[in-house]
């Protein structure tokens, strides 16, 4: 519960001072916004209004999984089926429109059903079949991708209007930063604000006390997975919807980078530390490397070395900082 | 590690779901009847380009009486080599492979070519084993046909966006040379960046949304695939078709869409049902004991707004 405590409650005075205390809490945060500098050094493109609005939009796909991921990461598990049931949810809301001739709210209600659906497959999975996480989520990542493919026949669907909307423009406003800012409040508040959310912290600080204190770790692991899939099936509306269609192939490998913007926002892979703040800023900091490298027009041989290189140097030095903090 | 009995089944059951997954994706139509089997080893089923090849290859396999096995690597070598593998022992007559991977394809034919099986590449090579026939496109001529219907399109000058494919794969590698060789002809045409989108739409979508940030000007866009060609349409909005000319290349069902909306330029067609067709007409020759070329190509051909009725039907 050690770790819980400390993750739940602002630390108390610390040695150095207010801001110094910010900086060591938000590393992600000051690594965005070095790399934002340095990117508005380089090229006079990227620090323009609608570069800026772009990178909302590609952020949200990504942000949205890892939201979603992050209630797992934080009690503990891993979902490595985001990307293959953010596909699936996309490709059943597009059938359900396409081929079942529903009506369109139908098909956006039905691919969030499908997406939350598959997360509580897996967490029941995880729960009651004693499957570690890692296992019954690769199962679903299979399952997820190979149902897409049965739906399909292969082939990409078109969506419906109301799925399309999520990826147009609210007047001036684009919708997938609406739904990116509306999907992260929700989050939050379920973190930081509910009984529930509380329990994902003391399951991924210590399982077995969490259990001993009254807490209903199986309820709480089936909600973490079930919340999971939820986030991952918008996830794959908002990224249908900017195509107009879904894609039998849409967020293949996309789970990678939702552990990795989980994780270079600050959580810990052992469980029981992670804010949906950092999450968001784990997203921008991969979307703002794509579109910087992009702008600077580098090769994309060197731009998966750099990417990774990112990764490690973000995650390293937010280890570091770790161990140099008292618990 | 010690697992109860109940546990033991649930492991079981989920690695059972697993496979299951993995092989109900994979199992093709049964062919005809026919005392000839044959095996098509599929780079991946998750792109109708290979959906199409597959029904051409069926369509010829039924013609001809050869029972046809069809399994989907899903982009994965070494699942290819194990695919590959099976084949050789379960007798099949011969082997139509679409290799994940052309070097790493090598290994995979060589138990194939050892038991004297005929093997015949479509659609991509398979580097440094003997294979009777390739298949396959002409990718280097298609990426010439696309800068001069591209460059025809802009009127012969302006600035122009590559989006690549995968680094590394010969498609890329060869349309995209194919492409810089056609438009070097073009003295006023420059073309300001390339970039890769990964042959994904969405991920086109973002790079050349990227792209068109820091080249505001440009006035062209070859993507190395239609699946890019039509991110960077969605990309462009309004201003695909009219203010940006934008080319792809495969001709896929989404792509002739395109141009029949006008958004699209032009696109290379290939002509995947016609690749399936052929290798399985080669394979027939060489079960028959006939010779065949050892490179077959097969014609691509540029589709715009004038010749895409020909291609939609």
């Amino acid at each position: 519960m050690n770790k819980v405590a400390t993750a739940a409650a602002p630390k108390k005075a610390r040695g150095g001072s207010r801001i110094g205390r910010f900086l060591a809490d938000n590393g992600a945060l000051v690594g965005l916004f070095v790399l934002g500098l340095a990117l508005f050094i380089a090229t006079p493109d990227f620090l323009t209004g609608p570069n800026l609005l772009n990178i909302g939009i590609q952020a949200s796909v990504i942000a949205v999984l890892a939201f979603g991921l992050t209630f797992v990461i934080v009690a503990a598990g891993i979902d490595l089926s985001v990307g293959s049931v953010a596909a699936l949810s996309a490709m059943g809301s597009a059938w359900i429109f396409s081929e079942g001739s529903m009506p369109g709210w139908i098909a956006l209600i039905g691919g969030l059903a499908i997406g939350a659906l598959s997360g509580a497959v897996s967490g029941f999975a995880v729960a009651y079949g004693r499957l570690p996480s890692f296992i019954a989520t690769l199962a679903m990542l299979s399952i997820a991708r190979g149902l897409t493919l049965v739906i399909s026949e292969g082939r990409p669907i078109g969506t419906a209007p109301e799925v399309s909307f999520l990826g147009g423009d609210l007047g001036v406003i684009p919708m997938p930063i609406i739904v990116l800012v509306v999907a992260g409040l929700v989050a939050a508040f379920i973190l930081n604000f509910t009984v529930m959310g509380r329990y994902m912290y003391a399951v991924g600080g210590n399982k077995e006390a969490a259990r001993l204190s009254g807490v209903p770790v199986r309820k709480v692991l089936v909600t973490v997975f079930t919340l999971s899939g939820l986030f991952a099936g918008l996830a794959g509306l908002l990224l249908s919807g900017r195509l107009d269609s879904a894609q039998p192939q849409a967020a293949v490998g996309y789970e990678l980078d939702a552990i990795a913007a989980v994780v270079i926002g600050g959580a810990s892979l052992a469980g029981g530390i992670g804010r949906i703040s950092g999450t968001l800023v784990g997203a921008l900091v991969l979307v703002v490397i794509r579109n910087g490298l992009n702008l600077l027009n580098v090769s994309s041989f060197w731009q998966q070395v750099v990417i990774g290189l990112v990764i490690a140097v973000a995650v390293g030095i937010d280890s570091l900082r770790r161990k140099n903090q008292p618990h | 590690m010690k697992f109860s009995a109940p546990r033991k089944a649930a492991v079981l059951t989920m690695s059972l779901a697993l496979a299951l997954s993995a092989t109900a994706c994979n199992r093709g139509e049964e062919g005809a009847e026919g005392s000839t089997s044959a095996t098509l080893a599929l780079s991946t089923l998750n792109n109708p380009f290979f959906v199409e090849l597959r029904d051409g290859a069926e369509a010829a396999a039924e013609e001809a009486g050869i029972e046809l096995e069809v399994v989907d690597a899903q982009n994965d070598s070494a699942t290819q080599t194990n695919q590959l593998a099976t084949a050789a022992t379960s007798g099949t007559d011969g082997v139509i492979i679409n290799p994940v991977d052309s070097d790493a394809a090598a290994a995979a034919v060589a138990p194939l070519i050892d038991a004297d099986v005929p093997v015949v590449a479509v659609d991509r090579a398979v580097n440094g084993a003997e294979v009777e026939s390739l298949v396959s496109s002409d990718n280097v001529a298609g990426g010439r046909q696309a800068a001069d219907a591209l460059a025809e399109a802009m009127g012969e000058e302006g600035k122009v966006i590559v989006l690549q494919g995968v680094a590394g794969t010969s498609a890329s590698r060869d349309r995209g040379a194919g492409f810089e060789e056609g438009i070097a002809a073009y003295p006023n045409i420059e073309v300001v960046a390339k970039q890769t989108a990964n042959f994904d739409r969405a991920e086109a979508l973002n790079v050349a949304t990227n792209l068109l940030q820091a080249n505001p000007d440009v006035t062209g866009i070859f993507a190395e695939n239609d699946e890019m060609a039509l991110g960077a349409i969605q990309a462009l909005g309004d201003r695909a078709g009219s203010e940006v000319k934008v080319v792809g290349f495969d001709g896929t069902e989404d792509g002739l869409a395109a141009i029949e909306a006008g958004t699209m330029t032009a696109t290379i067609a290939q002509q995947p049902a016609e690749l399936g067709k052929r290798s399985v007409e080669v394979l027939e020759q060489l079960l028959a004991g006939e010779t065949v070329e050892a490179t077959i190509p097969v014609p691509v051909t540029t589709v715009n707004s004038e010749n895409v009725g020909e291609f939609t039907e």
